[in-house]
């Protein structure tokens, strides 16, 4: 039950892009295809869940018994970013078409807020291994889900009509903020 | 390059929010008063000129295969420096920024400054176009921050001026993407 509610509070009401605005970067600059929305979800997934694991681990039998708490942001950003250029080596061998596909954005989850965040607040809401796992799935379950409606959202831009200082970025954003309006229809539930 | 023309694309030719589009979480997630606003604004200005000075002066050092690892200790260690300082002297902007003055860290913005510009020009450039990206950062936040406020609570810099409620929806998270893709189109209109 207690694993249901971290799943369903992460998913949909505190929706890591949309209510708390982490991992923006890759939601506006991947999301024009489903595809790559796809592929940039299972990416960050597997990298959010390892960091969040091996996060938890230094926070605990490394920060916390030295007591150097304010070694947190530095230790955490060097693993992520080991770990990034692990599951880059790794997408490269395995599968070229969707390294060719996430192109740039791969190093880029390094700097992708999302991974960082949700390894923080997981240490900033006490939660136990277990949980800890749970919530990193959680979160990544609600950025591939916000990522990849708005991917499909976006894929109609083209058959519109848009005004031309509208086009692009801008209406993307208003189209966001629609849909985290809907989002906002979960607040409460959990 | 000339440097007054460095010194001024931060503002409004190469603005980092409403231009480039970079450092966009810190933009959305924090603006919800202008004051929020400029704070966070000046935390990341400080952030990228003294990362910007160190990998200026460093980057013959640096071997080209593990730059983004060294760029991300230099940086990593002036958020901390930024953390502990607000946390001591100015406790409740502390208690507002929240998660986001450790994700500094991974702001776009200033691993990208990084990495295009620091790591290429020499020391009084990079500094410039530090102080030139942060302020137009620190512009574009305070900014948005007062549009939201403006609508959402019907003051600017905590000074109510329209009584009643404001428009709620700004404040909350909708309102960030919105008064966002508006002030982008504004720019755009006037880029024209």
């Amino acid at each position: 039950m207690e694993y249901i509610l971290i799943i369903i509070a992460a998913v949909f009401v505190n929706n890591i892009v949309l209510s708390q605005f982490l991992g923006i970067c890759p939601f506006i600059g991947v999301s024009a295809k489903v595809e790559t929305s796809v592929g940039m979800t299972g990416a960050v997934t597997f990298v959010m869940t390892i960091a969040t694991v091996v996060t938890y681990l230094i926070q605990h039998y490394i920060l916390n018994p030295f007591d150097i708490g304010y070694m947190q942001t530095i230790s955490f950003i060097l693993v992520i970013a080991s770990l990034v250029q692990l599951v880059e080596i790794m997408l490269k061998k395995v599968s070229p078409p969707l390294y060719q596909a996430l192109g740039i954005f791969l190093p880029l989850i390094t700097t992708n807020c999302a991974v960082l965040g949700a390894a923080m607040l997981a240490v900033q809401f006490e939660y136990n291994l277990i949980q800890s796992i749970v919530f990193a799935i959680a979160n990544s379950i609600g950025f591939g889900i916000a990522l990849i409606i708005f991917a499909g959202l976006r894929e109609h831009f083209d058959l519109l009509e848009v005004p031309a200082a509208m086009k692009g970025v801008p209406i993307s954003f208003v189209a966001a903020g629609l849909l985290a309006m809907a989002f906002m229809g979960f607040a409460g539930i959990a | 390059m000339n440097q007054l023309n460095n010194f001024t694309k931060g503002f409004i030719r190469e603005n980092p929010v409403f231009i480039l589009f970079l450092g966009l979480c810190p933009a959305l997630g924090v603006t919800t008063t202008a004051i929020n606003g400029i704070g966070m604004g000046f935390a990341t200005t400080f952030v990228l000129i003294m990362s910007n000075i160190v990998i200026s002066l460093i980057k013959n050092f640096i071997p080209a295969n593990v730059r983004i690892p060294s760029f991300i200790v230099v940086i990593a260690s002036f958020v901390t420096i930024v953390e502990l300082t607000m946390a001591a002297f100015m406790p409740s902007l502390f208690d507002s920024l929240g998660l986001f003055i450790p994700l500094i860290v991974v702001n776009c913005l200033v691993l990208g400054r990084a990495e295009a510009f620091a790591s290429k020009n020499n020391l009084i450039t990079a500094v410039i176009d530090g102080l030139s990206m942060g302020l137009g950062f620190t512009l574009a936040l305070g900014l948005l921050g007062g549009v939201r406020e403006l609508f959402g609570d019907g003051s600017i810099l905590g000074w109510k001026f329209i009584q009643g409620d404001g428009m709620l929806i700004f404040i909350l998270s909708p309102g960030a993407f919105l008064a966002l893709g508006y002030l982008i189109m504004l720019s755009n209109k006037v880029k024209k």
